[in-house]
């Protein structure tokens, strides 16, 4: 079945989890099989019919409940095992050093820093294929709840706590990833994608965010700017090479790179962008993003600053 | 064991003069009357719950749609789930206990009728407080289990925690003197000759479910207060931000939710060992281990808490002892399901209503169950946990199981509460339309769950397959919604044109087919005498009565 992420594992992490889910279902299906073939059995054959004679009255026997007590105490200890064996490798220990990534939960976005290279993004974390990386992961608010069914085990993302996961993909693609944990009015549009590289795809991916984008200095675009810094964008977004540097909203700075905004309640396109800043509302209701009530004209002079973003 | 003091209370009860006038209802302290007014508020607040659901379930029929405003949807998902655990689950069980264990054991009234109507109306109160906060500025919108710091004012300013925090506190007080009467009652006002292995085993359960009322409740309460102590005082106990702990809450709050599950479900089991054994013509396979894999289950139900948790983070060895303990559980309700159907076998079942919803409790309780103990593998855990995949297993559990043996407990003992029958040919329309409605909406959940579609979500991107299954899950609520209305009508129609009913329409066992229907105010001018588990049986059987035949037996 596509979409069927549990069952289509893209890491050895997620897949260790995926068979041990398949065995422990096929030992639940026999389970079930087996007690509803017992009901089954009874229902038909020991169902009224008239004239029958009142059933014998027996009150149980201690043997066969001794061995229906016996019976699930075996199969449990042999899923406790199942269970022990798998733990380690779908959620492998953890080191104590410094982490690759780290990824802060907001309401309702991610923020994904890159510690070794300094690249800071938001709501999608890009990976070279096949390399393990450790991601510690901090809330800037409530518990949220860091998710990615194809790649790895959910954890918690808990505020005053550093919890900390392994993230990896066999294979480039683009993974589907989400909040997990209910966080508040937009818990539904706090999603993430994990897009994985090749390793040279991904060095270029780098070498681009380290990239400062000039500032535009002519045209629509250079109003944009502008605005972005004569407005309040700049009390909340960060984009590199302006004097925008605040944390509190998504950093800025490759926007027109990416591929979902607002926590994946919209495609990056410049139409969504330009609703998005026309009235956020109409496309998350009470996002953190105010309603600046911009004119149509300074709406398109952003977008077409934010579209030089890359 | 019966006697003096119950006589006491009897006569110190301020008189109310027969009649149906509504003063006679609320000044009652009639056990018979006030378990009625409990099932009766169950009923309207479940109609409540159901339609708040149809709701969610309309805003979820497709991808992205806005039939609902988000914070709306974050509404509804709290108040269902908080009425339909507290303000219907509670009050059915509950209720049900109050009418039948005082008759069970053949005494005349619970051991403080006065408690007892008080536990009613604190109860009422607590759900009529909750919805309340609906016209007082916002319902609470932070999910059943309000994780904090959510749940705490600098996240939710609004008055809709605070009227969740202080309604359940006041469910969580009037429940908790229910369950100290039931212990009371059950251990003290026994009839002559009812000793504790004679008692019903749906006496047994309530009397078990009692004590995990009795401890866990206290935490329930104990944690809201802390909650209300941290949003008007400040006291950051649940504030990381101020060096409090955002842990600490789940420890407290699954401390006491998942006891409360099992208070939700041991007198499902209860009404299950009634009906099952009285329609196959059998008693019950092996009254001893239904009666003792409770006791089992009501231990080891405060050493599992923590398997709500293993998202957390909290370490492995953490998470493999609270995994054991779950695991563990499996067996004493395996030990039931196989005790029920064994009483089945050999039998002479008859499909009545009552039987039909037992039988399917076996089925839907089963799949619950397993999937449950899937959770306790504690890596599937990991992936499974917060997702669809939960919403499907909670509902297997709480509507497949409590809910069909609630459905049964009323087909079979509406005829004792009224008078009258319930339709047995539109029960069984019921029963079917459930059954398709129940599996159309929740089967598919598992599968959203495994395709990555978080729990508590106001809507979804269109993914492959995520609109086609949200959209059976929907037309399977819509059909619930439709059995559900049926058996409203069911239930109200009986009233006046069921069949009349008799002492004993079944062919019970148990005290209360012994007396009228309803039974009287003192319930029984005679109790018959007790030798044995099923005095009715005795009875009628004087040359088989459970003593010679068991004694055969061996």
């Amino acid at each position: 079945m596509p979409g069927l992420d549990t069952f289509n594992p893209a890491s050895p992490e997620a897949q260790a989890i995926a068979r041990l889910f398949g065995r422990t279902l096929v030992v639940m299906a026999a389970i079930f099989v087996f007690v509803a073939a017992l009901i089954t059995i009874a229902i038909v054959r020991y169902r009224a019919r008239p004239g029958a004679p009142e059933p014998a009255q027996d009150f149980g026997s201690l043997r066969l409940e001794i061995a229906w007590t016996i019976g699930p105490v075996v199969i449990v200890i042999l899923l406790f095992g199942l269970t022990v064996h798998a733990m380690r490798t779908a959620d492998p220990p953890k080191t104590d050093g410094a982490p690759d990534l780290r990824v802060v939960g907001h309401q309702w976005w991610w923020e994904v820093n890159y510690l070794q290279s300094g690249v800071v993004t938001a709501n999608e974390i890009h990976i070279p294929a096949g390399r393990q990386l450790l991601v510690e992961l901090h809330s800037a608010d409530v518990i949220h709840d860091f998710w990615v069914p194809r790649l790895a085990r959910k954890i918690d993302v808990i505020p005053g706590r550093a919890n900390r996961v392994w993230l990896r993909a066999g294979e480039p693609g683009v993974y589907q990833g989400a909040c997990a944990e209910f966080c508040g009015n937009q818990h539904a549009w706090m999603r993430f994608i994990v897009v994985a590289h090749r390793p040279p795809e991904f060095a270029a991916w780098q070498a681009m965010m380290l990239h400062v984008p000039a500032v535009p200095t002519s045209g629509i675009a250079a109003r944009g700017a502008q605005i972005f810094r004569d407005q309040a964008c700049i009390n909340c977004h960060t984009i590199v090479g302006t004097p925008g540097n605040q944390r509190i909203g998504p950093d800025l700075t490759h926007l027109a790179t990416r591929r979902i905004i607002a926590g994946g309640a919209a495609e990056n396109s410049p139409g969504n962008l330009g609703r998005w800043l026309a009235d956020p509302n109409s496309i998350k209701p009470a996002s953190h993003m105010p309603n600046f009530q911009f004119d149509e004209s300074e709406v398109a002079a952003l977008v077409a600053y934010l579209e030089t973003l890359k | 064991m019966s006697g003096a003091v119950l006589d006491d209370e009897i006569v110190a009860a301020p008189a109310v003069a027969e009649g149906e006038g509504l003063l006679n209802w609320v000044a009652s302290v009639d056990h018979k009357k006030i378990g009625l007014m409990y099932l009766i508020s169950g009923f309207v607040f479940f109609a409540i719950g159901g339609f708040e659901a149809l709701l969610m379930r309309l805003q979820l029929a497709w991808p992205r749609l806005n039939v609902l405003a988000p914070d709306t949807y974050n509404q509804l998902f709290t108040m269902h789930g908080t009425t339909m655990i507290f303000l219907v689950a509670t009050p059915w069980l509950v209720g049900i206990a109050t009418y039948l264990v005082p008759l069970m054991i053949g005494a005349r009234d619970m051991a403080s009728p006065r408690l007892n109507a008080l536990s009613f109306w604190i109860h009422a109160f607590g759900g009529v407080m909750m919805y309340f906060s609906f016209i007082a500025g916002g319902a609470p919108n932070v999910g059943w289990f309000a994780y904090a710091p959510l749940s705490l004012r600098s996240f939710s300013p609004l008055a809709g925690v605070d009227y969740w925090a202080f309604g359940l506190l006041a469910i969580g007080i009037g429940t908790l003197a229910a369950g100290i009467n039931f212990i009371v009652t059950i251990v003290t006002l026994r009839a002559p000759g009812m000793t504790m292995r004679r008692v019903p085993l749906f006496v047994w359960m309530m009397f078990i479910d009692a004590w995990l009322i009795l401890l866990a409740m206290p935490v329930l309460n104990a944690s809201l207060v802390l909650l209300l102590v941290d949003r008007y005082m400040d006291a950051n106990i649940f504030n990381a931000a101020a060096g409090g702990s955002a842990v600490l809450w789940q420890h407290y709050f699954w401390a006491f939710g998942h006891p409360e599950v099992y208070i939700l479900v041991l007198p499902a089991f209860g009404i299950i060992s009634e009906v099952i054994p009285v329609f196959s013509g059998k008693p019950i396979f092996g009254y001893e281990f239904v009666a003792g894999s409770t006791l089992v289950i009501g231990f080891l139900s405060f050493a599992v808490w923590a398997h709500h948790m293993f998202a957390v983070g909290l370490g492995h060895a953490f998470d493999l002892a609270f995994a054991a303990g779950t695991m563990l559980i499996a067996v004493p309700t395996g030990v039931k399901i196989f005790s029920w159907t064994a009483t089945m076998f050999g039998g002479c079942i008859r499909f009545t209503t009552a039987m039909l919803f037992a039988v399917g409790f076996l089925v839907m309780f089963t799949i619950g169950g397993l999937s449950g103990v899937t959770f306790a593998v504690v890596p599937i855990d990991w992936q499974m946990t917060d997702s669809y995949y939960v919403v499907a297993h909670l509902h297997y559990v709480m509507f497949g199981g409590t809910l069909f043996a609630i459905f049964a407990g009323f087909y079979y003992w509406y005829p004792k509460f009224t008078g009258r029958m319930l339709s047995e040919k539109w029960g069984r329309v019921h029963f079917w339309l459930t059954v398709v409605g129940f599996n159309g909406t929740f089967l598919v959940q598992h599968l959203l769950g495994m395709m990555g579609m978080p729990r508590r979500v106001y809507t979804y991107p269109d993914l492959p397959w995520w609109g086609s299954l949200n959209f059976i899950s929907t037309a399977g609520a819509f059909t619930l919604g439709a059995s559900v209305l049926l058996f409203l009508w069911i239930v109200l129609s009986s009233r006046r044109t069921g069949m009349p009913a008799g002492n004993n329409p079944w062919g019970g066992w148990t005290l209360e087919w012994a007396t009228t229907s309803p039974p009287p105010a003192e319930n029984f001018d005679l109790v018959p005498p007790i030798r044995g588990r099923r005095p009715l049986w005795d009875l009628t059987h004087p040359d088989r009565t459970d003593a010679i035949m068991s004694a055969r037996a061996k």
